[in-house]
Formats: C-alpha cells, structure tokens, sequence
C-alpha cells in the first residue's frame, strides 16, 4: 500500500480526510479532472496548480496507443513526461474499449477488440493492463473490470460481478509496484443490491488499498444511482478512500459526497466548456446563446478565478465555439468551479457546517424549493436535513 | 504616446523608446506587435503572457474587424431569452420553446464603451494595444471589392465593407492606445490608375477618421507627441481614444507611394502606418519602395508596418527606418507545428558540419512534428528561459500534436513568441552598436548558406 487516508472530520456518513499519496497529499472530497492523453484540454500544468487541482486521470487505452506506455517509461513515467508534479490516477482501459469500440468482445481472458491502428484483433488482459499501468506510474491505478451498462438487465450483470473478482486477483498478481502505485478494485453489479453487496464483500477480502464504485454514470435513474451509491458507501470500509467513477454534476457529487464517498473524475466540466457552457451556482449558463451578447455581468459573480475577475459574459460569448481561447478561458472557469467545490466541501465538513453548506447549495440551485425528489430522499438516508430548501 | 530616436546606425536604421499611457514601462523599437485574435493571443491565455519577457511582450496588435458584426439586428429581433436555465442535473432545457439563436457576435461599440474600452474587456490594464483594420492573418484587404464607401475585407465570417464612419466608431468604443486610419491597401499588381485611386482615397479617409476621432478639451503640457493647437485661452484640443497614425499607401508604384507619404506628413497625426506591403512584392523591390516613404517622412514620428513578417523582411523593414512590426510568421510556425530554433548569439559562428539527423530542419526552425522528436527528452532550444522550455519537452509537444491538442499549440505560441523578440532584441542591440548593416548581412547570409549546404548534402 502506498497511501494513507485520514478522516479529519465527519457529518454522520460524509468524511473530509487527507489521502497521502506518493505525489501530493490530496485534501477529499475531491474532483478529478480528465486529462485523457496526458493533458487536460488546453491548459497548462501551472495553470491546474493555480486553480487547486490535486489528482489528474489519465486514460489507460488512448496513451497506450499514442505514445505508448512503453515511451512514457522510457521517458520515465508520466509525471515527468508532462511534467505535472502531484497526484495521477489512470484507470485500467476496459471502460474505453467498451464505449470506444465497435466490435469490443468480453472474455475471461479479457478485452478482445479490434486495434483502432490497423485493424488487428488485439487483447487487453487484466496482465496487460496493470503493465500497462505499471509503466505509466501513476500514484492510483484501477483494476481491469467487467463493466457493464446499468441500462443492461438479465444474467450478465451477474457474470460481469463475478469475473470483476477473477480478474482482481489476477491484477494483484500481475501489479509490480505496489510501494510505488495503488491499486483501486471496482465494485460491480449493476442496480442489483445483492449483486453489489458479493462485490463489495469480495473486494474488502482482498485487502485493497482504495475502492472505487463502478457501473454507474451512465444513463440510469437517479433513483436508482444513489441507492447504489448509499450501499456500496455503507459496506467499504471507513478507513480507505471511495472513488465514484465517472461522477460527475456539481449535484450528484454533492449528493455523493453526504452519502460518504470522496473521489469523483469526469468529463464533463471541461467536455461542456468546449460547448460554450459554464458552471455556476444557479447551475449553467449556455455563453454561446444570444443574450449574452451584451451582457457585462462576470460569469459568475461569486467566482474568485481569473476569468470572472477579468471577463464580461459579452466577451467571452464572442469568443466560445469560435476561438481556441474561449475554449481555454471556460475550462479554466469550469475546472475552477469543481475544484473550488472540492475545497468547500472538505472544508464545510472540517469546521462542522456541512448541512448549512448543502442547504445553500441547494437553495441557489433550485431557488423554487423544487429540490427533485431523489435529492431529498438521499439526504434523508444521510441525515442531512433539507427541509428549509424545499417549497414542499 | 510618447516616441524619440535614441540612436542610429547605417544611415536610417533606427532604435527608439515608445512610451504608452497603460504601460508601467517605456518599450524599445524596433519593436514586435504580439498578434491577438479579439484583442487576446491567440493561443496564449492572458495569466500566460506575463511569462514573456517585459516590456518587450506588452505591445499588442489588434483588429477592431475581429469584433465586427455586432448583432444590432439580433438583439432586436425580440426574441426573449434571458432566462437562464437550471440545472437539474442533466443538461438543461431551456423555457422557451424558440430555436436556440446561437451567435458569436462581438459586444456592441456601446457594449464596449460601457466596459471601459478594449483593456478594459481583455483583462491586460498594463498592455498596449496598436489598432490596425489590416491583419494579416485574418483580416485580408480585398481591393477589388473596396469601393468609395469603404474598404473590404475577407474575415472568418465573409467579406466585410467598412465605412470610416463605423471604423471609427470601433476605435472610439476600444480606446487603443494608438490606432491607424482606414486604407485602400492594393496588392503588387494593381494597375496604375487602380494604386493612384487607393492613395487618393487612402488620404481622404484619413482626413475622415481625424475629423471623426474624439475630442477632449484639457490642460496639458507643452510637447508631446499629440499636435495640439492652443487656443488664445490656454486650453488644449487633443485627441482622447488613441494616437493617431496616418496611413500610406501606394503598392508598387515608387511615385505614388512617395506622394502619399508627402501628402501624410503634412496631417495632423502622431505617427504612420505603412501599408500595402506583404501583398505581393518581392524581396527585391521593397527596400526601394519602403524608402521613397520613409524618405519622405519626418524623423521623430514613429512608422509602424504591416505584413514583413519574416526574420529577413523585418531586416528590411529596419533598415528603412521603421520602428513598430506586426508578423503573422509566428502564427503560421505555431499551427505548422514548428518551434524557432535559430541562433539569437551574434556571436555565434556559422557551422558547416551540422548532423545529418538536422534532417529536413533549416537551422532556423524544427518541425515538431517529425517522428525523430519522439523520445527526445531536451527543451525545444537548451537555454532558452521561456515557459515552454523551462518546463517541457520536444518529445512531450510531439505527443501532442500527434494527438491534436490544444496545449501543443500553447506552447508553441509562447516558444515561438519569445524567440522572435529574442531577434527584435538582437535587432536593438546591433543598432546601438552601429553595426546593423553588418547584422543585417550576416543574417541574411548564414540563412542561405544553410540552404546552400542543405542542397550540397542531399
């Protein structure tokens, strides 16, 4: 193992801890942004240590293809291949293959799927994928799953729970460096209750450094999202770190976070800064739309980052979806925004006013009190009253 | 604005100071325009730029036809769609059931004006900002269509016709510290009568864009760079919203363009905008035709000048006597993936014997795309200080270009950027040495013995 994880304070289920990695020692809960081949889109690596970033997610499938783990070994590693001096996390491959690839085809052996390069039937083996991993070196590493859509229903679910076990034991077998790296397991299982609760139990046996929740994010109900969410929560043990994969909204992470998770990566703040949306408390503001033109309102007024301190909404809708600087100067903004939410929440379960902070949170987002339902029912399992956000 | 000639050398060769109002310091001429696209760089992001070495890096080049296109007719259409949606968790809908009526349109020059002028919208209160309509990555003068009304442009967003009457209200909204006024630019091989017109109307808009600019009744100090007229009561008239830089044209054409610039000394203005270069000329006829104006102009004023973009037409350039360049050679070296490699050493030796692994490079530049960088681990130029070499390398930039990401692009801009005003600076110092001619030559010869060498070794 090569982390420590310390809560440093809690809200019944919701945890701030500091997680020592090899790296950087990273404050949680905390959002991972995407930095899928070796850069997060247009930024620099000081500007991500001017914003607060702590951990980047590299994608396993895209650097294995270009340049390839092996060169970024032999340039030793990805830390100094893009210079970028704290926390990495690569995830294992698999999820790529599978939303990436026309003819992905799922074994026991592992992955078969045809190379995007030249078309060759090409295996990605849990092996290979902590190899590939290993030469990477990122301080986390996930373990090659079964991943299966939680839109999916019928008995591969249960033969994808099952082989996620199988093949974590071949990744702790394979795993070369495990003073150096640390490898996640991902609990699988679809919206199965009992499925999940195998797994959990399964992956909590291996005595694993760090566990991440998987299979979700990916077009189910928010209903059923965060009752996975609650019980896998409720199952992995408190003194090791929990990683929601590919979460997510400012709200889900917020709802995640009360429900006793610290980790979460995703897309999406910087993929919608491309779109020429940016996130704000009252929850987005499209830039690109005509009543922006000219309004001389910062983005967000409320925002301490470079871009609401120098910008109107008319400058920067000039530039989105037109300009590579618009592109920038929004994901700079939006990654802001994440990352300043990270240090909020930690911060708010720190000094004991967690529940004032969801309140407030809420009650900017849905100033109506038309707080969904699904919120309302997860804050109750979490203990976090927010009856004076709701109109009902 | 303030300008003077600190030395000489060959003759006319010039370097200078230029002091800008916004600017904590005073800049050296000869002196690099950074080119910005909608008044940023293009790639470089503003908590960037300060990276670059000061005050070298704090003159801006800036288009008002970038933020062209105000949607005047937009924002009346009446379509109300102010409300912003909320998120609930999923990408939101809007109220509204109407089309989504994206627009990129610039802010209006009221819009503008509201902000506090161009600095102001941008973000860079300590920087520079030279307004010129001409840029000579985006905004090409396209004569045939120019007529009497106004001047045409190719843009991004079509061919655009700009009166001086609108081209003056973009300045007034932007207040650029300095501004030059609407020309007729014709390229190299316009006809006779065809370049005659372009003076004539050259130097009418100018008097137009004068007539036009804003005035502010103040008391100030004798001298300056401003013309001003006192008034037996003790006030003065000066211009507010920028020094004005009058424009000469008159392609390639030594009589016409001698005319403009007589006719242009005579105006009111603070300084000259030298056009119509960079559209065709070659090599060899420009050094006549950039001296017959600046022969022609008074000595203390500064010239600015579009379109000599390369190392050895910036050369040129200087040696005719101007002080202020803009170059589209960095943006075209950037998005080519290209990263300036040549010596900034005066000092430095020509060398014969360089490796055949130099293969395809000029010694002035490298390709970053090319697969030998692969797992080249050296900054693009060993000692160079800027951000990208202080911090990366080739075989980094490779990867990424290879993988189409914007960040190879940023640090290409930022390399490329403070190499070239390595060489303005190189520029500076040859002329206060009284050696320019003598730099100019070397320069230009080392680059063609490379060439040379290149042809004999393959």
């Amino acid at each position: 193992m090569a982390l420590r994880f310390e809560v440093l304070g809690r809200f019944n289920r919701a945890r701030a801890a500091q997680l020592t990695l090899p790296h950087f020692a990273c404050q949680t809960p905390l959002f991972m942004p995407v930095g899928t081949q070796g850069t997060i889109k247009g930024l620099t690596t000081d500007q991500l240590e001017e914003i607060g970033c702590q951990i980047i997610l590299g994608n396993t499938y895209h650097l294995a293809l270009r340049p390839t783990s092996e060169l970024i070994d032999e340039l030793g590693g990805l830390h100094k291949f893009m210079n970028w001096p704290r926390a990495l996390l690569t995830d294992s491959g698999g999820f790529q293959m599978v939303s990436l690839l026309h003819l992905a085809d799922i074994t026991e052996k592992g992955v078969t799927f045809q190379s995007p390069v030249d078309g060759k039937p090409m295996l990605l083996t849990p092996e290979e994928s902590i190899q590939i991993q290993n030469r990477i070196g990122a301080d986390i590493i996930m373990a090659l799953d079964d991943v299966v859509r939680t839109t999916i229903t019928g008995p591969r679910i249960e033969e994808a729970m099952y082989r996620t076990l199988r093949w974590v034991d071949r990744c702790i077998a394979a795993h070369k460096r495990p003073h150096e790296q640390n490898l996640f397991g991902i609990v699988q299982g679809g919206l199965d209750p009992v499925l999940r609760d195998i797994c959990v139990r399964g992956l909590v046996d291996r005595n694993l450094p760090g566990y991440a929740i998987g299979g979700l994010a990916g077009g189910e109900d928010k209903d059923s999202f965060w009752r996975v969410v609650a019980q896998c929560t409720a199952a992995l043990p408190e003194d090791k770190p929990r990683y929601v994969m590919g979460v997510g909204y400012p709200l889900d992470i917020v709802v995640c976070s009360a429900l006793g998770a610290d980790m979460y990566d995703c897309v999406y703040p910087t993929r919608t800064a491309r779109f020429g949306t940016a996130l704000v408390p009252e929850g987005v503001l499209k830039l690109k739309h005509n009543a922006m033109v000219n309004d001389t309102r910062p983005i967000d007024p409320t925002c301490a980052c470079m871009v609401c301190k120098n910008y109107t909404r008319a400058y920067i809708h000039c530039l989105v979806t037109k300009d590579a600087m618009g592109s920038q100067l929004l994901s700079y903004h939006n990654l802001y925004y994440m990352l300043q939410l990270s240090r909020n929440l930690h911060s708010s379960i720190v000094e004991g006013r967690f529940p004032e902070f969801v309140c407030d949170f809420l009650q900017k987002m849905f100033p109506k009190g038309d707080v969904p339902e699904w919120v309302c029912n997860a804050m109750d399992v979490a203990g976090i009253d927010i009856s004076s956000c709701c109109s009902s | 604005m303030k300008f003077a000639v600190k030395a000489l050398s060959s003759g006319k060769a010039r370097a200078g100071v230029v002091h800008l109002g916004s600017c904590p310091s005073s800049i050296e001429t000869p002196c690099l325009l950074l080119s910005t696209r909608k008044g940023l760089p293009i790639f470089i992001s503003p908590d960037l730029l300060s990276s670059l070495p000061s005050p070298d890096s704090n003159l801006l080049q800036f288009s008002p036809l970038h933020l062209e296109g105000a949607s005047s007719t937009l924002v009346s259409s009446g379509r109300e769609v102010s409300k912003r949606c909320v998120n609930i968790g999923q990408e939101a809908r809007w109220g509204d059931t109407t089309p989504n009526f994206d627009s990129s349109e610039g802010p209006s020059p009221k819009t503008i004006s509201s902000i506090g002028g161009l600095h102001q919208m941008v973000g860079l209160h300590e920087y520079g900002f030279a307004a010129v309509a001409r840029d000579s990555i985006q905004c090409l003068p396209e004569c045939g269509s120019t007529n009497k009304t106004g001047a045409s442009f190719e843009t991004p967003c079509g061919r655009r016709l700009i009166k001086p009457v609108e081209y003056m209200e973009m300045i007034t909204s932007m207040k650029p510290n300095l501004w030059a006024t609407l020309a007729d630019e014709v390229p190299a091989w316009a006809n006779n009568k065809r370049n005659k017109t372009s003076v004539d109307r050259t130097v009418k808009w100018l008097d137009e864009c004068i007539a036009r600019s804003p005035l502010l009744l103040k008391l100030v100090g004798r001298g300056g760079q401003n013309r001003v007229r006192v008034n037996p009561i003790g006030f003065r008239v000066v211009r507010a919203g920028g020094a004005v830089f009058g424009s000469i044209v008159g392609g390639s054409n030594i009589e016409e363009r001698k005319r403009c610039a007589q006719e242009v000394a005579v105006r009111n203005v603070s300084g000259y905008w030298i056009g119509g270069f960079g559209l065709g000329e070659s090599m060899e006829e420009r050094p006549s035709l950039l001296n017959a104006v600046t022969d022609n102009l008074p000595k203390d004023w500064p010239r600015m000048i579009c379109g000599l973009g390369l190392p050895e037409e910036v050369l040129q350039g200087v040696a005719a006597g101007v002080d202020l360049f803009d170059s589209a050679y960095i943006y075209h070296l950037t998005i080519g993936g290209f990263a300036l490699t040549f010596p900034l050493d005066r000092t430095e030796k020509i060398d014969y014997n360089y490796q055949l692994s130099d293969q395809g490079s000029d010694r002035t530049k490298i390709n970053l795309r090319a697969t030998v960088y692969r797992k080249d681990a050296t900054p693009i130029v060993e000692d160079c200080c800027c951000y990208t070499c202080q911090n990366h390398t080739k075989a980094y930039i490779n990867h990424l270009l290879n993988v189409h990401e914007m960040l190879a692009q940023i640090l290409l801009e930022i390399h490329n950027t403070h190499h070239y005003l390595g060489f303005f600076r190189s520029i500076r110092e040859a002329i206060k040495e009284g050696c320019f001619e003598q730099f100019q030559k070397k320069f230009v010869q080392s680059r063609r013995e490379h060439l040379a060498a290149d042809v004999v070794s393959v």
